[in-house]
């Protein structure tokens, strides 16, 4: 039997397993923390640093931390929410976002964050960088102007053979996810979509697939980002 | 209306830049407020009742769309010189929108396609003239969003913004009220 150990959420006591991921822990207990990076059932990567929340004291990113006994975890601060939304900044800042073009418009998590902080203009100079579409693989279609680099893609979406279908290349500012041909051109349509589905943004989408949901009835369309875990 | 009321409307402008006029459009979606709009507000240099320069000071500013040439600058300009209050609506306006998708080409790049090797133009301008009269605006190298040339007050998001957050903005600057936007309306598409 696992064995729970006690923590407290922003002062409230609460229970957890075991070795727990945070983030994973915090929703048992009715606790949103934002997240972009992690997904449920991929190794965390700790890459978006949005998930930071205080742990006795000191920030680190929820998504790569276990629960202990003792622990004591604040979740919300204006300052956290300020940074929470500086990091939303930053990611459209850099990148080329333009929502009303986007097919995961209103099921996008980052805009869904942007919506939840309210972001109207990002508080960094927009960068425009030049980055390509590359539409010519036979599946799928990499949007490079609206990837985030968070690699929820190379983690979570392998082929039959447990090969990888996505890596990077260069790195920093210049880290670009790439498809990887081979692998990725026969693959099934559940992996497709899949890979669709891990993409936090629209920068991996089916070939042939585009707007598919009236406005309206979109995932973020009533109802913010999180408030499934907590109003 | 009575004069007193008369007397105390604040006095919107509203401009359309680098956009396509489809924030105008929504702020019309207002519907039957149009009515209580008029009681709460006169219109100076706009669109909408074809003022083309400023006639007196101005209390709030719309402005939609973003700097795509050099007569977009000065009308933005002259809307922060005249207004109090100056709000940019539209993504076009807080981001650039549809028209910065060309920032990422190069000017040259960008005007070579549309007057010499386009599908409608290649081979029909043997001169290979680009236009450069002084009347035409000159076109700026990207296309700027308004809070990147002049201080912008307050951002509206949307393509195009809801007419209920435009309807809710304009009330709360129009009776001194903070805007905290329902969340159905506040969209980035």
């Amino acid at each position: 039997m696992a064995s729970f150990v006690r923590f407290t959420l922003d002062g409230r006591a609460c229970l957890a397993e075991e070795g727990a991921q945070l983030v994973a822990a915090a929703k048992e207990c009715g606790v949103y923390i934002p997240t972009l990076c992690n997904y449920p059932g991929i190794p965390p990567k700790g890459a978006c640093r949005i998930c930071t929340v205080l742990v006795n004291g000191i920030p680190q990113t929820a998504c790569t931390t276990k629960v202990v006994e003792d622990m004591a975890v604040v979740t919300r601060t204006p300052e956290l929410e300020e940074f929470r939304k500086a990091v939303v900044e930053i990611l459209f800042a850099e990148g080329n976002h333009l929502c009303p073009s986007c097919e995961r418009s209103g099921n996008c998590e980052l805009q869904a964050l942007a919506y939840r902080y309210r972001v109207t203009v990002p508080h960094f100079p927009y960068l425009f960088p030049k980055r390509d579409v590359e539409a010519w693989h036979p599946k799928l279609v990499k949007d490079h102007n609206r990837c985030i680099q968070c690699k929820r893609c190379i983690r979570g979406i392998h082929n039959a053979e447990g090969k990888a279908i996505f890596a990077f290349g260069k790195r920093g500012d210049k880290v670009v996810i790439n498809i990887d041909p081979e692998t990725s051109k026969n693959i099934s349509d559940e992996l497709a979509q899949r890979a669709m589905d891990i993409c936090p943004v629209g920068a991996i989408l089916r070939k042939g697939k585009g707007f598919d949901t009236p406005i309206g009835r979109r995932k973020y369309d009533h109802q913010p980002i999180g408030s499934e875990v907590q109003a | 209306m009575s004069p007193k009321a008369a007397k105390t409307r604040k006095i919107i402008a509203t401009t359309s830049l680098a956009g396509c006029f489809g924030c105008h459009m929504s702020l019309l979606d207002i519907d039957e407020r149009l009515f209580d709009l008029i009681e709460l507000v006169e219109f100076n240099k706009s669109p909408f009742d074809d003022i083309k320069t400023f006639t007196r000071e101005c209390d709030i500013g719309l402005v939609e769309g973003g700097c795509c040439n050099d007569e977009n600058v000065h009308v933005l300009t002259e809307f922060r010189k005249h207004c109090k209050t100056l709000v940019a609506f539209g993504e076009c306006a807080l981001m650039g929108g549809l028209p910065a998708l060309r920032n990422t080409i190069p000017l040259r790049e960008c005007l070579e396609e549309a007057y010499l090797h386009g599908p409608t133009v290649a081979g029909r301008n043997p001169q290979g003239l680009i236009p450069s009269d002084p009347d035409i605006p000159k076109i700026l190298n990207r296309v700027y969003p308004c809070h990147e040339v002049v201080k912008i007050d307050y951002f509206l998001p949307g393509c195009p913004p809801s007419a209920d957050l435009i309807w809710d903005a304009l009330v709360a600057l129009v009776t001194g009220q903070e805007l905290e936007p329902q969340y159905r309306t506040f969209k980035f598409d």
